[in-house]
């Protein structure tokens, strides 16, 4: 529903604006326009798609993700202190966190949610738990390594090499997962 | 970065050699996965083009400019390049709007432009932060959500910070 308020606006605005503007003229192309860039975008990245969920398709069939969830295990033991007690919760937390962080995201969804609900279920509430809120956190931060589609992005648009943000998007995603948790650590003593 | 020329094909042969280890089919594998990625394709395509369309529209009316006009004493304060904006309005709420922001930005700008590379990390270092929260809290029939959402655009904020000073300092 919101898509709808946002589509609706951006029509909208761009309508009145031209009209007090005077820059009417310029619409009817940019119709035009709009769609040829998203078909062709769309071309050029189908490809680099394909190849990184073919690659996806094979982290899961070598099972590094079960390889890199033990790895993770004693870090996420830290930051979960409650949830390490219980190793259903556990597993499907390292799992979550895998998933994110080979961009498996079709898989990290799912294994979140189970994370969160047994963290409720055994904190018998319906009101966030601190490490409930913590996930959260995590998952609203990206955390994957190899940033796939916007790499694809930047090969389609002519980059001369679209994997070379990746040292800058490491360090970010770290800065910014940082904050977050620490951001949480503040504010969990009054919310 | 001589390092990253070798990494994507290193990678690649990396996970084929850990599935051929547990004796699957690698080609097969690959090109079974491969589907997938055309079904992503196909699944976000009709999004990129009604988004690019209303973003198209924006710009060419002029709407865009004066909005980021608007905004871009505050983001040159902080060091974000004003450009990138209408980015960090979209990025919180939706993931396909915000590729189209970032696919439009890097393809005025150039992708390898400073403003086509502070959009790319952004775009890859935060993710639709009220989608997720809305997505884990109701499956998990959360009522009081207390500071998560608070605290998730922090992250989000400091990504964003963080991405505009990356951008610059790292080639």
């Amino acid at each position: 529903m919101a898509m709808s308020w946002i589509w609706m606006g951006m029509v909208a605005a761009a309508m009145a604006y031209a009209a007090l503007h005077g820059t009417g003229p310029a619409l009817s192309g940019a119709v035009a326009a709009g769609t040829k860039q998203a078909v062709e975008l769309g071309l050029s990245i189908a490809g680099s798609l394909c190849l990184w969920s073919g690659f996806a398709a094979l982290l899961r069939a070598g099972g590094l993700q079960k390889r890199l969830a033990a790895l993770l295990s004693p870090l996420l033991g830290r930051i979960y202190p409650t949830a390490a007690r219980d190793p259903e919760t556990m597993e499907a937390l390292c799992g979550n966190t895998t998933a994110n962080l080979l961009g498996l995201g079709n898989a990290a969804t799912p294994l979140g949610i189970a994370a969160v609900r047994r963290m409720q279920t055994l904190a018998g509430s319906r009101e966030a738990t601190d490490e409930a809120c913590r996930l959260i956190v995590m998952n609203t931060a990206s955390i994957q390594l190899l940033p796939t589609t916007v790499a694809a992005l930047r090969g389609g648009l002519g980059s001369a090499s679209p994997f070379s943000i990746l040292p800058a998007v490491w360090v970010t995603s770290l800065l910014s997962v940082s904050v977050g948790l620490l951001a949480a650590r503040i504010l969990q003593k009054w919310l | 970065m001589a390092l990253t020329n070798y990494l994507v094909p290193a990678i690649l042969l990396l996970a084929a050699a850990s599935a051929l280890r547990k004796r699957a089919d690698v080609y097969g594998t690959l090109i079974e996965g491969g589907r997938d990625g055309l079904r992503l394709t196909a699944a976000i395509l009709p999004s990129l083009v009604m988004l690019l369309t209303g973003l198209t529209l924006l710009r060419e009316s002029g709407a865009l400019g004066a909005l980021t006009g608007l905004l871009a004493p505050l983001a040159s304060a902080v060091g974000i390049p004003p450009e990138t904006v209408p980015l960090l309005l979209v990025r919180p709420f939706s993931g396909s709007a915000a590729l189209a922001v970032g696919a439009e930005l890097m393809a005025v700008h150039g992708p390898d432009s400073l403003i086509g590379r502070t959009a790319a990390i952004m775009l890859g270092s935060t993710e639709t932060t009220f989608y997720t929260v809305s997505v884990y809290f109701s499956a998990a029939g959360i009522r009081k959500s207390r500071f998560a959402v608070p605290a998730a655009l922090t992250a989000d904020a400091a990504g964003f910070l963080a991405a505009a000073f990356f951008a610059r300092l790292l080639p």
